[in-house]
């Protein structure tokens, strides 16, 4: 008897295997768009956007995240030249190069937007405390801010790779270990993609039940406070540590070895376009690329754009990242 | 002075009852048989006398002593097994010795008594053997002389000499019986045999 | 054979090339903290060994030398961990213990234990099981205390067993990926989940390679010098053992104490498991299981898997990969059976994937199925097939003692008999392994469906399994997320469990023919 229903299970599930090979391009086309887990994908005027791209070319964009941005161009490179999607997303400065290294595009990436990455503080939690937030990259080493930061993995997330290339930029290529030797001790958590740490980490985000005040984030992620806040509210509830800004530029391109080359094109070009840029700013809360794009009041108003953001040649960061991601590893995780 | 007393011992497993009311009576130096067929509970109440199972009720006395509650190797009772059970990662010697091992006696003191003890049985040169190489006979010799080592109160002997041929099995029945008078043992010994009871024994007691 | 070469050999050897290159050997060699990793490896699989040993040895010698009433669940209850996923036991334990032990070391030893307790009861309980019961019997009558007994008599003889079991729980825990990279986290890393952070975190292939070798290496050593000490004395014990009913109070007490404990500890981990997956906000809820269907971690944007889509993946994969895995393993038991002289390489040769890790696999698979003609990453076949590579060495020890058992002239006998050699073969062999081999189809399934280390590496986006979902979910901060990975957790315990208890339906229970190790 249970023969006969292991045989007859054995069977159904066969079939239903038989069938579950990817289709070849079929009418109408349907491509990949292969990006970080905070992409959005359905319901925003981001996804709007991308469907009246749908409705005017035919082509269905269906969009694939697995984790944030280091885990996204890992994953490209060991699948390069056979890639899980069509384009890609996201891509920032700090791990160019090993997009480029690993020979994932097919042709150049281009510019889609720009932002920077620093740390965002709870206005109201400090408040509460009569305590004031950090200004200062070193300030988050005093003891009053202790247990009270959340950082990403620099391996896996690249607005983490990019503060930890703040402090390298900051204290010196001879003095940054000394840095997070000290920032560990002062009880710094480490989560693996930007969306876990703000949203469920952070104490300021709208809707996280998260207790700490501090996240490394983004220059604009107070007006995604102010859009998002209920009830409704007309000041920004987070601010940002301007002297720990890092600026980030993320790009965008079509994979090598995608079997829909031309729909890919037509994407990727649509990604540079105003209809698809103008949401930027209030879906992602990056700067567009697109110069024509206008940004919105509450964008201009609440997003804090340092003077002065830290910056690395790309020459420099694609020969030193590894090495600094290990040494980060060693001393933060182990 | 009685050495040896079993009182009323019975034994139940499951639903059938193995012995019902045994009583049993050995005198210091004394060689007793007990006889009886196959499956009759010889074999069990040896190891009730041994401490090795506990009866339902009853009692086990030894030298006006109540050992019933006492677990075996407080006992100083030995048990020849019918198949010898002889340790064997462990040499002649090794085997002979362990019973004193067991009770911390000195090396020396250890190796006089083991060597007395195989020159008994005959087998002095068998000492750094295995045990794994040895021969039917010279099995149940080294198992005899193992139980002895430790001078037991009682020494219990279950069908020992069970299936050996003919002229071994004579052999070794005037040999044990030698052997048991020449130390002043107290046995019980447990046969389904009626002539090798009457070789070793000085009394036949039947189940 | 030729598939088999292809398979295993292949990816192996592509390894091989990609650490000749000038460099990398010592690239990787040199990166900081390979010292800690290597080191922590060891030991952490040391300790695992030791304490497992010592849990295991009570639950053995009870299973092994008393009969008693739920014997046969509790032997099961004391199995089943062992062939559960490494993410759910991973996951269980995530839930069961306290934050403040969350990637701490201990917390992957506990897990370690868990899992290999079955090793210890099975593999030692089998020879104690056939240890003459009137030997100890013997030594107490001869004046051996409890402690004695065990120390100068049990002990000894249970030796060579003591050593397999260790040897086996050491290879397992040293190659440990599943519930060392959930519980461990990245801060206390063993080998495997370093090599699978450098290749899929770091895009290190290079470097991941040289300690994937590096890790074959001191597998092959530890087994060499293993075997050596258990080639000593492998005594021949005389039949004489049988497990009885307890009769004496402390007997009784023993048992029952010991029996309670055991199914304790086997199963607080998996209810607590099941229970924290309706646990929301501190008081009990739906919400998780609910919102398994959708992959949404917050107003749209999606966590990248749909949890319940990974379910009906890893079924399909599952199938696919026992189909594979009987085919190839069956191929290659009846090749070794039959090639009496060099039968017992090609058994040695099948060994060695058993204790390669997954991981290599999922890694050398990696890099040579990627330039074309055989740039396979995409092809819906690779993960599956790579659960088959993982699973193929448990069915060919599986089907071994049975096709070895079948004589030879009862083949000839048929044949006389005026069967064509090929009918011959058909009624004698395949009759007799037909229940064996749904029993390996079993376990290979089961396998495949808790499959993580090769599949790290392999996973494609819309084709994830369900260890790759519940990894994700549990590595997310959130509560509800952490909910749901338990949920999915639970959904793959329940999967599992049901497929190997149809398995070793079909197998003999049988204490001597598991003798001969797993």
């Amino acid at each position: 008897m249970k023969r006969f229903l292991l045989a007859g299970l054995a069977g159904a599930l066969v079939l239903a295997a038989c069938g579950d090979d990817t289709p070849a391009s079929s009418t109408p086309a349907a491509i990949t768009l292969v990006a970080y887990d905070s992409f959005p994908t359905k319901d925003t005027p981001l996804n709007a956007a991308l469907d009246a791209f749908t409705a005017d070319t035919g082509i269905v964009v269906n969009i694939a995240t697995a984790g944030d941005t280091g885990t996204m161009v890992t994953k490209a490179v060991l699948t390069a030249g056979n890639p899980e999607g069509d384009v890609m997303w996201g891509v920032d400065n700090t791990l160019l190069s090993a997009a480029i290294d690993g020979m994932v595009f097919a042709g150049e990436p281009t510019q889609v937007d720009f932002g920077d990455v620093c740390v965002n503080y709870d206005i109201a939690w400090f408040a509460e405390r009569s305590v004031p937030p950090p200004t200062t990259m070193d300030d988050l080493l005093l003891p009053e801010y202790r247990d009270l930061l959340v950082v990403q993995n620099p391996a896996t997330s690249s607005p983490g790779l990019a503060f930890l290339m703040a402090t390298i930029a900051h204290t010196g290529e001879d003095s940054w270990q000394q840095y997070w030797t000290d920032l560990r001790a002062n009880g710094v958590e480490v989560v693996d993609s930007w969306d876990s740490a703000y949203y469920e980490r952070f104490s300021g985000a709208a809707g996280s039940a998260g207790e700490k005040p501090l996240v490394v984030s983004y220059g604009s992620s107070p007006p995604a406070e102010v859009v998002f806040a209920d009830p409704p509210r007309d000041d920004a509830p987070t601010g940002v540590v301007e002297s720990t800004c890092f600026r980030q530029i993320e790009y965008a391109g079509v994979l090598r070895g995608t079997k829909h080359p031309d729909e890919a094109a037509q994407l990727a070009a649509f990604l540079l376009s105003e209809a698809f840029q103008e949401e930027l700013p209030l879906t992602l809360f990056v700067y567009p690329a697109n110069p024509s794009v206008a940004l919105p009041e509450v964008f201009t108003k609440f997003a804090v754009v340092p003077t002065n953001p830290f910056t690395f040649d790309p020459a420099t960061i694609a020969a030193n990242r590894q090495q600094w991601q290990d040494k980060w590893t060693e001393i933060v995780l182990r | 002075m009685r050495v040896l007393t079993a009182n009323e011992i019975t034994i139940r497993f499951g639903e059938r009852t193995v012995l019902d009311s045994v009583s049993l009576k050995v005198a210091s130096g004394e060689v007793v048989a007990l006889l009886g067929p196959s499956g009759v509970g010889k074999s069990t109440l040896l190891r009730v006398i041994a401490g090795l199972l506990q009866a339902d009720s009853g009692s086990v006395w030894l030298n006006d002593r109540d050992v019933t509650r006492l677990p075996s190797h407080r006992r100083n009772i030995g048990l020849v097994f019918q198949d010898e059970q002889l340790f064997p990662h462990l040499t002649v010697a090794e085997n002979v010795g362990f019973g004193l091992r067991m009770q911390r006696v000195g090396r020396t003191e250890t190796a006089a008594r083991v060597e007395e003890l195989l020159q008994l049985v005959g087998l002095e040169a068998f000492a750094n053997l295995h045990v794994t190489k040895l021969s039917g006979g010279e099995a149940k010799r080294v198992a005899l002389a193992r139980s002895l080592a430790p001078r037991p109160a009682v020494l219990l002997l279950d069908e020992p000499l069970t299936g050996l041929d003919r002229e071994l099995h004579d052999r070794l029945a005037t040999e044990l019986a030698a052997l048991l008078r020449t130390t002043a043992t107290t046995a019980l010994l447990v046969t389904h045999d009626l002539d090798e009871a009457t070789a070793i024994a000085d009394r036949i007691e039947r189940l | 054979m030729v598939g088999l070469a292809l398979f295993y050999l292949w990816p192996l050897a592509t390894l091989f090339t990609r650490v000749l290159q000038p460099g990398s050997v010592s690239d990787a060699l040199s990166a900081p903290g390979l010292g800690r990793v290597l080191w922590f490896t060891f030991w952490q699989a040391l300790a695992s060994t030791a304490l497992t040993m010592v849990v295991g040895f009570a639950p053995a010698y009870l299973l092994a030398r008393f009969r008693f009433r739920g014997r046969s669940t509790l032997l099961a209850l004391v199995t089943v961990p062992f062939m559960l996923p490494t993410v759910v036991v991973g996951a269980a334990f995530l839930a069961l213990l306290p934050a403040s032990w969350h990637g701490t070391a201990r917390a992957v030893i506990v897990a370690h234990v868990f899992f290999n307790i079955a090793v210890v009861v099975r593999l030692v309980g089998a020879m104690w099981a056939v240890l003459p019961t009137n030997l100890t019997a013997a030594a107490r009558t001869l004046g051996a205390t409890p402690a004695q007994v065990l120390r100068f008599v049990v002990l000894p003889l249970l030796q060579p067993a003591l050593w397999a079991a260790a040897t086996v729980v050491f290879l397992f825990t040293f190659t440990s990926f599943g519930a060392a990279k959930l519980l461990g986290g990245t801060a206390n890393p063993t080998l495997e989940v370093e090599i699978a952070r450098r290749a899929t975190q770091l895009g290190d292939v290079d470097g991941a390679a040289v300690l994937s070798l590096l890790q074959l290496v001191i597998l092959g050593a530890v087994v060499w010098w293993s075997s050596r000490w258990q080639r000593r004395a492998s005594l021949h014990l005389a039949a004489g053992g049988a497990a009885r009913m307890a009769r004496a109070r402390h007997e009784r007490r023993f048992v029952a104490f010991a029996g309670m404990l055991t199914a304790l500890v086997m199963l607080v981990p998996l209810v607590v498991l099941m229970s924290r997956s309706f646990r929301l906000g501190g008081g009990w809820s739906l919400n998780a299981w609910r919102t398994l269907g959708s992959s949404e971690v917050r107003p749209g944007v999606s966590l990248g898997v749909d949890p319940l889509a990974s379910l009906l993946t890893s079924l399909n994969f599952a199938v696919v990969a026992a189909l594979i895995s009987v085919v190839i393993g069956g191929l290659a038991a009846l090749a070794i059976t039959s090639a009496r002289r060099h039968g017992s390489l090609l058994d040695i040769g099948l060994m060695l994937p058993l204790g390669t890790s997954a991981v290599t696999i999922g890694l050398g698979m990696l890099i040579t199925f990627d330039t074309a003609p055989f740039d396979w990453r995409a092809r819906w076949w690779l993960i599956p097939l790579g659960h088959a590579l993982v699973a193929t060495p448990f069915v060919v020890r599986a089907l071994l003692p049975v096709l070895r058992s079948i004589p030879a002239d009862q083949r000839a006998a048929a044949a006389t008999l005026g069967a064509s050699p090929l009918l011959a073969w058909l009624a004698v062999d395949v009759r007799r392994t037909l229940r064996p081999l749904a029993a390996s189809a079993g376990l290979a399934a089961a396998i495949s469906l808790g499959e993580f280390g090769a599949t790290t590496f392999l996973t494609r986006a819309g084709r994830e399994t369900m260890p790759i979902a519940i990894a994700r979910l549990l590595g997310r901060a959130g509560e509800i997320p952490r909910a749901q990975g338990f949920a999915l957790a639970t959904i793959l315990l329940v999967a599992s469990g049901l497929i190997i208890g149809l398995a070793s339906g079909a197998t003999r229970a049988d204490w001597g023919a598991r003798a001969d190790g797993e």
